[in-house]
């Protein structure tokens, strides 16, 4: 194990990095830490001028209240969930199929279809924005969150088709040529044998992508307007606008808007790193 | 493959339909229809209607207007353009950091004390939030009034500094900001790197005598290539893809200082400053070359890795 496992160190060394680690993440999350004090500060706090003493009450079921209570929040929050987890749905399911198709089967042009899945990945938004925006128009769909979902489960599709077929090339390959032998239709190998095999992946990448899209800015903002279908992560501005200098308001409405993909995270913890960190080990 | 359908041939009667005689041929484009008509529709065909609407005058409603390479020629003689290139260079360069500094935190957090796990999920957390939430976060953290920046940069007696309203701090601000969940990436990723570091290979390096930095940079590192080069994509992508965070912190200013080709773009042709689709066509196929770049070393990267399976 690489460095030294820190039990076979002197002991002097051992307190010392005892003790270092909760004050290395304190300051690693101090911006968040500050930020969620400012959330349960009441707001006399703030025209006192008292940004960072301790909270004089307890303001968070007052502060949180008001974010759910009197604003848009609930709306937004609705949208983000209406377009992720459809998002979500769609672009593992398109996925399954497409690296099924290249992760099984050999012909010619396997591997240009694979890398142009891949290059559509990394490719800068702004290329794609103003015919995206165009033809979303044309369709009826600007400001509507089916515009939105349509979109990203098409751009989704590349890295969750890299995703699936290099899992799915891990497979034993045997599987599939005793059921061809057995006489097995094709559509019946992906259904019966594949895609329980892909269990893990279908999960982890359905935690990445709720949390890709949950977090997405740039295409909410350039597909969509108002507070009928845009996400939280573009209505936080309209809500901080409401809110304007309300510190302890907008602090609240901030970690609100944060929360499901954290939660997610926490819930899902073992797929989450092991989609994200697929690749990172031969 | 080949024996199994020559075991069917052989079984099977012969006057099967078509599909049957050619299923393994057809099957694969049938599975993968679905995705290569979206992801060509939403794509890869706006990529070359990009190149196409650089070349026309168009406020995205009325008519368009040929005028060949004039956004291009203007793109040459506009200081906007050459201050998001600069800016965009500095974030490439500056945005590196986050793998390095992942490597570290990734070396601090590997050990096996009480509460580890729940240490590295907490320090993997700012990569899990929006960057919309990590701009407001950071936008209050600088704030000169009663920004904790300030308080603390206060104590040692300098400041205050209004970092997002200074043309020289800004762009280095924002980019901080961006190193915060960019680390965390990295360090996960090299984590999961050196949990698989070859135990043995350490063991037989400490007995010739290797440790500190000559064993982290000759024994730990090559065997973390993968995670490298993971770290390298993803920071390289989501250098040249900053647009939130310039958007909620400082919306490009102050005077425009903190523009990035995206974000230039962006504004040229969907803000309050206009509909001018053409030129911000025009400076998104500047960024998109810029990409290929990268992305065909990526993928030059991963082609060579297919062909060594």
């Amino acid at each position: 194990m690489f460095p030294t496992p820190i039990q076979k160190t002197p002991r002097r060394w051992q307190i010392t990095y005892q003790s270092f680690l909760p004050l290395a993440l304190i300051m690693w999350l101090l911006p968040l830490i500050a930020v969620g004090i400012f959330s349960v500060k009441p707001e006399g706090d703030f025209s006192a001028g008292q940004y960072w003493s301790l909270p004089s009450t307890f303001g968070g079921f007052e502060n949180y209240g008001k974010v759910f209570f009197q604003s848009d929040m609930p709306r937004y929050l609705l949208n983000s969930l209406l377009i992720t987890v459809p998002t979500a749905i769609g672009a593992v399911a398109l996925a399954c199929m497409a690296g099924f198709a290249l992760g099984i089967y050999k012909f010619k042009l396997n591997l240009w279809i694979f890398f142009l899945f891949v290059a559509g990945n990394f490719v800068p938004f702004q290329i794609l924005m103003v015919p995206v925006r165009d033809l979303t128009v044309d369709m009826g769909l600007y400001n509507t969150k089916t515009g939105l979902v349509l979109f990203h489960i098409a751009f989704q599709t590349g890295f969750c088709t890299l995703f699936m077929r290099n899992f799915i090339k891990g497979l034993p390959y045997a599987l599939i040529e005793a059921a061809r032998v057995e006489g097995i239709a094709e559509w019946r190998i992906f259904v019966y044998i594949v895609l329980p095999l892909m269990k893990p992946a279908i999960a982890a990448l359905s935690v990445l992508i709720f949390t890709f899209i949950w977090n997405d800015y740039f295409w909410a903002i350039v597909l969509t307007q108002g507070v009928e279908s845009q996400p939280v992560t573009a209505g936080i501005t309209s809500f901080n606008a409401q809110f304007r200098a309300a510190y302890h308001l907008m602090s609240a409405g901030a970690i609100v808007a944060a929360l499901p993909p954290v939660a997610m995270f926490f819930l899902m913890q073992k797929h989450f790193i092991a989609g994200l960190t697929l690749g990172a080990v031969k | 493959m080949s024996t199994a359908s020559l075991a069917r041939s052989e079984y099977a009667p012969e006057n099967r339909s078509w599909y049957k005689r050619n299923e393994i041929s057809v099957t694969p484009w049938l599975f993968m229809a679905p995705a290569i008509l979206f992801f060509l529709v939403y794509v890869i065909i706006p990529i070359f209607q990009s190149f196409e609407i650089s070349l026309f005058s168009w406020d995205g409603l009325g008519p368009r207007e040929y005028i060949g390479t004039e956004n291009y020629v203007e793109l040459w003689d506009d200081p906007a353009f050459y201050t998001s290139l600069k800016n965009n260079v500095i974030w490439l360069i500056l945005y590196l950091l986050a793998i390095p500094a992942g490597l570290f935190i990734a070396l601090f957090l590997n050990q096996t004390v009480f509460g580890i796990r729940l240490y590295k999920s907490l320090f993997f957390f700012p990569f899990v939030i929006s960057q919309v939430v990590v701009g407001l976060v950071f936008t209050w953290f600088y704030d000169p009034t009663f920004g904790l920046f300030n308080t603390i940069i206060g104590w040692v007696g300098l400041g205050p500094i209004n970092v997002l309203g200074d043309p020289t701090y800004v762009t280095y601000g924002i980019i901080a900001a961006g190193l915060w969940p960019q680390t965390a990436y990295c360090m996960i990723l090299y984590l999961t790197g050196l949990n698989a570091v070859d135990p043995e290979q350490i063991e037989a390096a400490r007995l010739d005598g290797a440790k500190g930095w000559k064993m982290l940079w000759y024994v730990v590192v090559p065997q973390l290539k993968p995670a490298t080069f993971i770290a390298f994509v993803v920071t390289i992508i989501g250098a040249l893809r900053s647009f939130d965070l310039i958007s909620v912190m400082t919306n490009g200013g102050p005077f425009g200082e903190s523009r990035v080709l995206s974000f230039y773009m962006f504004e040229v042709a969907l803000s309050e400053y206009g509909f001018r689709m053409g030129y911000g066509a025009a400076i998104a196929v500047v960024l998109f070359i810029i990409m290929l770049f990268f992305i065909s070393y990526f993928l030059y990267s991963m082609y060579k890795d297919e062909r060594g399976r």
